[in-house]
């Protein structure tokens, strides 16, 4: 099934356009692709008229140009004769936003349209669902655009059951400055499923990271998808929701009783190398951490900061995430301690975690950065920068990234997310350097890295 | 491959729904998995021939299609000395609901496992490893992955697990022989690939590890309600015919 009909379409239909009715889902998304997308888009409905003095057809067969994708947000039970007349008239594929499918009971409607496109071998996203967000080609959700946080263009290609959830995340994504490269909301999943996505995005060039909120797999489907996704080069991450549900049958079985669904998904999810967020939180922060550094690393970190207790506290968290925070032998405590300034030589701690203390200036964190990277038993850097050191400037993220360029050791930076050092968190982020809002978040990022390979 | 002896006792024990540790023990025994000498005795006089061919101190269980869970209702007795106390157990047993017989065993001991399989909605057939005896899910000390398993499988659930330190040999232990472990491990991997069909859920507890064996030392077989397709016609048939 050729699927870059429904994310790269030339052209579109939507089919449900109201003359009058500014809301409706098909208005808001034809107006949007009208006035805002690359691709060209003509309005559908069997009545016909105008709508702000466009066209609206009667008929999938008077449309002057070939179709890629049909937009489908008529009441349920037109779907599917209108998916019939898409699969005549050869559309690409389609996009049923339109709900009142297996949601709402009518499980046989859903069931007609699935067996009709299956056959066909006719591409389509939903029912009930928000569709595809890729702009500046196409964007199906309908949610007006002027309310649309826009995400910045990047490596990430998020799949969600829920469309809610997708939008959040789209806010979050764009509060977080980490780039999306499609989004797609797929509802009931009748036909396309995350499978298949995950099968596309392996491929497209334009995705470096796949992320899925899911809800659950149906009969053997989860087999399916972690053997697929063992296949991807692309690290891909999943964040589950109703992991509270389910275990709490009697049941007479010591394994039945242990093996809950929940606890089968999480193990099996790591055991082919899948990394699971657990939470909204978290998923972003894998989400920006694989968006910089695709490749696996392993789970030796080394921790350099300005205080004393902002290495502690990491250290804590870093073995509740199983890293570890290898002490650094007599011999390379001498060599770091020597690449420090003066002043800080015999106040600073050069053991693992690194504290250069107050007085630290620039310099100090750069060499012991570069120094660090050159170790082959080290797999990170986690840098835990205060901006408010009096010796510390706004050009040390710009500075440190450097480093990484030069050097390559992955690394992850710590500053407090305040506009006052927006200079400094730039630095990091316009190298693709991935900067967390907490020392907590940093250790997670890490974590990320470190995701078990496939067996 | 599943043998015709194996096919038959799975036959044989749709019925009650699952297979009872006797039958159970039988049926990963000839699928190559270790076990320890044991004897099914319906009748007492059985039960003491076979204790003195074994050698005392035994082991007696009861044999019930209604007992799942043997412990609970006093049903297993470890370390029988002598014949007057094997014939109280027996004895004692015959008054336990759906009293089949005795089981009479040789006495082990190990690092207690248990080692379980279970058909899961989303992933199918699913392993489980982890620290076993009656107390499994108190600690819950459990790690799993999807079948068929990969020796890489095995070490990183042994790695995952609380208790290894116990598996590797505590205060001056024998570390328990991690190659038999695998071996068990993946042989039960494949059968379970092979019976996933018919089956629900497997637990083998406790499995006796030592240096030099890995014991299956009591087993039970859950079968599906509702069994698909796939087994051999053999297999398949009958289930049919149960259905209806």
């Amino acid at each position: 099934m050729n699927l870059t009909p429904l994310f790269q379409p030339k052209t579109m239909v939507v089919v449900g356009v109201s003359q009058n009715n500014e809301r409706h889902p098909a208005n808001v998304i034809y107006n949007k692709n009208n006035l805002r997308q690359a691709v060209k888009v003509f309005a559908v409905n069997y009545r016909g008229g105008l709508f702000q003095g466009e066209t609206i057809y009667r008929a999938l067969g008077e449309i002057p140009r070939k179709v890629d994708l049909a937009v489908i947000a008529t009441r349920a039970e037109f779907v599917p004769q209108v998916m019939e007349d898409c699969i005549r008239g050869e559309v690409g594929g389609a996009i049923v936003v339109s709900g009142g499918f297996a949601e709402s009971g009518r499980r046989d409607l859903q069931e007609k349209i699935t067996d009709m496109a299956r056959e066909a071998n006719f591409p389509f996203i939903g029912p009930n669902c928000l569709g595809v967000y890729a702009p500046p080609v196409v964007d199906t959700f309908f949610i007006p655009s002027e309310r649309i946080v826009k995400p910045d263009p990047g490596k990430v290609a998020l799949v969600s059951q829920s469309g809610g959830v997708l939008v959040d995340h789209l806010i979050r994504f764009s509060s977080e400055g980490v780039g999306l490269s499609l989004a797609v909301s797929i509802g009931n999943k009748a036909l396309i499923r995350e499978i298949d996505l995950l099968k596309y995005f392996a491929e497209d060039p334009a995705t470096g990271v796949v992320a899925f909120y899911i809800e659950g797999f149906g009969e053997n489907e989860g087999r399916d998808f972690v053997l697929t996704a063992m296949d991807c080069p692309k690290p891909v991450i999943v964040l589950k929701a109703g992991r509270s549900q389910g275990g709490q049958r009697a049941v007479t079985s010591h394994t039945a009783s242990m093996a809950g669904d929940y606890e089968v998904f999480s193990s099996v999810l790591d055991q082919y190398g899948i990394l699971e967020a657990r939470s909204e939180a978290e998923l972003i922060s894998l989400c920006e951490v694989l968006s910089c550094y695709q490749k696996a690393a392993g789970s030796r970190v080394a921790i350099i900061s300005g205080s004393g207790g902002h290495g502690a506290l990491a250290v804590d968290i870093c073995a509740a995430h199983a890293l570890e925070v290898p002490p650094f032998s007599e011999s390379t405590q001498q060599s770091i301690r020597a690449l420090a300034a003066e002043q800080i030589r015999n106040i600073a701690s050069f053991k693992n975690p690194i504290d250069l203390t107050g007085s630290a200036v620039d310099d100090d964190f750069v060499g012991m950065a570069r120094y660090l990277s050159r170790q082959p038993d080290i797999d990170c850097l986690l840098l835990l920068l205060l901006p408010y050191l009096p010796g510390i400037s706004s050009d040390l993220g710009a500075r440190l990234s450097l480093v990484y360029r030069q050097e390559g050791k992955p690394m992850i930076a710590y500053v407090p997310h305040v506009e006052k050092y927006r200079m400094l968190i730039e630095g990091f982020q316009l190298n693709s350097i991935p900067v967390a809002h907490s020392i907590e978040e940093a250790v997670q990022m890490a974590r990320g890295l470190r995701r078990s390979q496939p067996c | 491959m599943l043998t015709a002896a194996m096919e038959k006792i799975l036959t044989d024990a749709r019925e009650t729904g699952w297979v009872m540790e006797p039958e159970a023990k039988r049926f990963f025994s000839l699928g190559g998995l270790d076990t320890p000498r044991f004897f099914w005795a319906k009748k007492e006089e059985e039960a003491l021939q076979v204790a003195m061919e074994i050698g005392y101190p035994v082991v007696a269980k009861v044999v019930s299609p209604r007992t799942p869970h043997k412990s609970e209702v006093k049903g297993v007795r470890l370390g029988v000395q002598d014949s007057q106390e094997l014939t109280t157990a027996f004895q004692e047993f015959s008054r336990i609901e759906g009293f089949a017989g005795m089981l009479v065993e040789e006495m082990h001991s190990g690092v207690e496992l248990i080692v379980g399989a279970k058909i899961d909605f989303q992933f199918g057939p699913v392993i489980l490893l982890g620290m076993g005896g009656t107390s499994v899910e108190i600690y819950k000390d459990v790690a799993m992955r999807m079948a068929p398993l990969k020796a890489k499988d095995v070490v990183s659930m042994v790695q995952s697990l609380q208790g290894r330190p116990l598996l590797e040999g505590y205060r001056g232990q024998e570390p328990i022989g991690m190659d038999k472990l695998s071996q068990l491990l993946i042989s039960f991997s494949q059968i379970v690939m092979e019976i996933q069909p018919v089956m629900e859920t497997i637990d083998l507890n406790p499995v006796f590890c030592t240096f030099s064996r890995a014991l299956v030392a009591d087993a039970r077989i859950f079968l599906k309600k509702k069994p698909c397709g796939g087994l051999p016609l053999s297999l398949r048939l009958p289930l049919v015919e149960f259905q209806k």
